[in-house]
């Protein structure tokens, strides 16, 4: 009986339907966004310190018994990713107030942004398949949503594309699911733990694992199945991109980690040889796509599927040190991702365009606003002493021990390409002087921005780059919590104790 | 039984892909409706079918007598129904809306998101 | 959509509507024990107010409706979430079911429960949430 362990889902679920109940009033949904995102982070950190001083905690929804309930888990991966949730969902409500306009919060910005933090806390704590199926509904139900506010044609082209993959995809889990009930009679991840691999078949329990990767990996826009997401990403206004990039294919990741660390480990030289060639794949195609585009947006998207390689690359090796370095390099990600989208964001609202071609010359008018751009910059390269460094040293690390060449070389040279990509952005956006054609278009949008407007959405981004500065100077504590998630990751016996109450 | 469900089940599938497929909106949701059916069979199949046992305790025991149906993937399924409804409404939903602003069912002619 | 409505489909949608919500409500609160509950109550009140709106209008609909909606979605939302919440209190987990039975002269025995205000949030957000779709199709066809 722990209840901070349902506090994460509730608190969204109150504060959305809240703000739906007050949709008239976009003042009141707007206090409602930054009180309950607030109360969400709180709750989260509250957690994750429970988590961390007593050990993986476990609630037994409606009181019915694992492993016949549904049981809510916190173990450290999940308390992580929940403060992540929280970090995100306060730093975009905040962002949220000067950048979203009044249209869209009348049609429903607010209420969708609270359901689908929900959902991803949701997804992040069930300690039960089916049910990760139905909080990742209900994610992606709001995610689409999000995705179409607004409506114009881009939107429309995107999300039909997002609709349609993401669907394809939850059907897939849909389909595994069931068949893993058809094997196991069980859907309780723990009891799930200690059943698949008394099946007989164990090629059919190989079987459902593929289609479980499937389903994810299309959900982390993993190679090859990431088409969706530089097609949709950039669409939407800048906010929801920012969360979409912190928050929508880190469930897919966090997914991978639970189900091929606790329930697929059988077959490790199968399964986890295939996420190796994805992982490098991913890495590659994210940052070629990355190279080869100039609309800010675009490139973070690429980015986004080139990042979610070195996470799976820190699954797929499969070490100690690989998978320390992969829930390391999750919590970077999701802060890093989130702050660049929203400094170009910033950028937009200063210039009016997200074409590199036609804007430049920040660095002239606001040279912070640039520093601000660096440090995440710098980062997601891998530029020591800020977080990104680390993580990739980790995973590199990781990879020299087994003496698997082949990704590290991919994991350093992804990591030079990424500078580059960073680099380009700086020089164009930054550095060079405002293309004449649009200067008319870019003084007209600075002139329209109010002061407070700025300082609402460069509060989020200061914050948020401290959180990185503070991950790379002081990344001892957020190594030792790391380690012990990837601890618990690798032996599964605590988790299955807290939600079954035996030792297997 | 199973074996003639299992057929059902990987006709639909095929027949949901094949629809997915097409160039057309209206068929990609038409797709989209199947496939949910057919994930929906699966479950219902692989979790064993069983005729005629409720799985009702009759006054005085503690089980019911001589075998009985698993009610949960019946919840699961409904469950997966009512996910599907609302997902299915958002998506006519969606379609129509992008059928009026891209003036096209053609999905070849909503390309300006991928260059 | 004004044209579709015929006289014979706007005399009945009117009988109808009442007689529909009526059974919405009878299929809630019997839906504990038997077959009936939330979803597919207020799939049935959604139903008739869907009637209304092929015989009639939009606008006619919604000024029936005695609130946006959404805003039954909202209310909805927060009674199911909140549902979950009096156990707690208790130090039971979460949508642990509570039960407070109570006689009522003449009635007989009714169950007031946790699950039931769970059950009525269902049927609000059901119904909210498919009377916003079909109220949005129904104004872009207008």
């Amino acid at each position: 009986m722990n209840p901070e362990v349902a506090l994460p889902i509730l608190i969204p679920f109150v504060a959305g339907s809240l703000s739906l109940v007050f949709f008239r009033s976009n003042a009141a949904q707007r206090w409602i966004g930054v009180i309950g995102t607030g109360a969400l982070l709180v709750s989260s950190l509250v957690l994750l310190y429970n988590t961390w001083s007593h050990g993986v905690l476990v609630m037994e929804m409606g009181n019915w018994p694992a492993p016949f309930g549904i049981v809510l888990v916190s173990d450290l991966l999940g308390a992580i990713m929940t403060v992540l949730a929280g970090i995100m969902g306060f730093a975009v409500a905040v962002y949220s107030l000067p950048s979203i306009s009044a249209d869209h919060e009348t049609f429903g910005y607010y209420p969708l942004t609270h359901l689908l933090l929900a959902g991803v806390c949701g997804a992040f704590l069930t300690g039960d398949i089916f049910n990760l199926y139905v909080w990742v509904e209900v994610l992606l139900i709001a995610s689409f949503g999000l995705l179409i506010l607004g409506g114009e044609r881009g939107q429309m082209e995107g999300a039909v594309k997002y609709v349609t993959l993401n669907l394809f995809s939850s059907i897939m889990l849909l389909a595994g699911v069931g068949l893993t009930y058809g094997m196991t009679g069980t859907l309780n991840m723990a009891d799930l733990a200690v059943k698949l691999p008394e099946v007989e078949n164990q090629g059919l329990v190989t079987v459902v694992a593929m289609l479980f990767l499937v389903s994810f990996g299309i959900k982390s826009a993993a190679f090859p199945l990431f088409f969706w997401l530089p097609a949709s990403y950039h669409t939407p206004p800048v906010a929801v991109s920012a969360l979409f990039a912190g928050l929508l294919t880190k469930v897919g990741v966090y997914a991978l980690y639970r189900f091929f660390t606790l329930l697929f480990s059988h077959d490790v030289g199968y399964t986890h040889e295939l996420l190796l060639w994805m992982a490098g794949f991913t890495m590659i195609t994210g940052v070629l796509g990355a190279a080869a585009h100039y609309e800010m947006r675009r490139i973070l998207s690429f980015h986004i599927v080139s990042q979610i390689g070195y996470m799976i690359m820190g699954l797929a090796l499969y070490t100690p040190l690989a998978l320390i370095g992969g829930v390391f390099y999750i919590v970077h990600h999701i802060i890093v991702k989130a702050n660049l989208f929203l400094v170009a964001g910033v950028v937009y609202f200063l210039r009016g365009s997200y074409e590199l071609k036609e804007v430049g010359g920040v660095w002239h008018t606001r040279p912070w606003l640039g520093l601000l751009f660096l440090v995440p910059a710098m980062s997601l390269a891998g530029i020591p002493p800020l977080s990104g460094f680390f993580g990739k040293y980790m995973l590199i690390r990781a990879g020299v021990e087994v003496e698997s060449w082949g990704i590290v070389l991919v994991a350093l040279v992804v990591g030079l390409l990424t500078l580059f990509s960073m680099v380009k952005i700086w020089a164009e956006a930054f550095w060079k002087a405002q293309p004449e054609e649009t200067g008319e278009r870019a003084r007209r949008f600075e002139a329209a921005l109010p002061q407070s407007a700025v300082v609402l959405m460069v509060l989020p981004i200061i914050g948020l780059a401290a959180i990185t500065v503070f991950i790379g100077l002081g990344a001892q504590p957020i190594y030792a919590i790391a380690n012990a998630a990837a601890a618990q990751l690798l032996d599964s016996s605590d988790y299955i104790e807290a939600v079954l109450g035996v030792r297997p | 039984m199973e074996s003639v469900m299992a057929v059902v089940v990987g006709a639909l599938f095929a027949a949901s892909v094949y629809m997915m497929l097409r160039r057309s909106l209206v068929k990609l949701v038409i797709g989209l409706i199947l496939l949910s059916n057919a994930a929906n069979l699966l479950i219902f199949t692989v979790s064993g079918l069983t005729r005629g046992k409720p799985p009702l305790i009759p006054e005085g025991m503690d089980l019911p007598a001589g075998g009985w149906a698993d009610p949960l993937p019946q919840a699961l399924i409904l469950t997966a129904i009512v996910i599907g409804f609302g997902v299915l409404a958002f998506a006519v939903v969606l379609i129509r809306r992008a059928y009026e602003v891209v003036g096209e069912d053609d999905l070849d002619k909503m390309r300006s998101t991928d260059l | 959509m004004t044209t579709m409505g015929s006289l014979i489909l706007r005399t009945a949608s009117r009988f109808l509507l009442p007689l529909l919500l009526l059974f919405s409500v009878f299929m809630l609160l019997r839906g504990h024990d038997e077959p009936g509950g939330g979803f597919i109550a207020g799939l049935v009140a959604a139903t008739g107010f869907a009637l209304y709106l092929f015989a009639f209008d939009a606008g006619r609909t919604r000024e029936l409706m005695w609130a946006d909606p959404r805003v039954l979605f909202g209310l909805g939302l927060l009674a199911a979430t909140l549902a979950g919440v009096p156990p707690i209190l208790v130090g039971e987990p979460f949508f642990t079911a509570m039960w407070w039975p109570i006689e009522v002269p003449g009635l007989g025995e009714i169950k007031l429960s946790t699950p039931l205000v769970f059950d009525i949030g269902v049927y609000l957000v059901v119904l909210g949430g498919v009377m916003t779709i079909v109220l949005a199709l129904a104004e872009a066809e207008e």
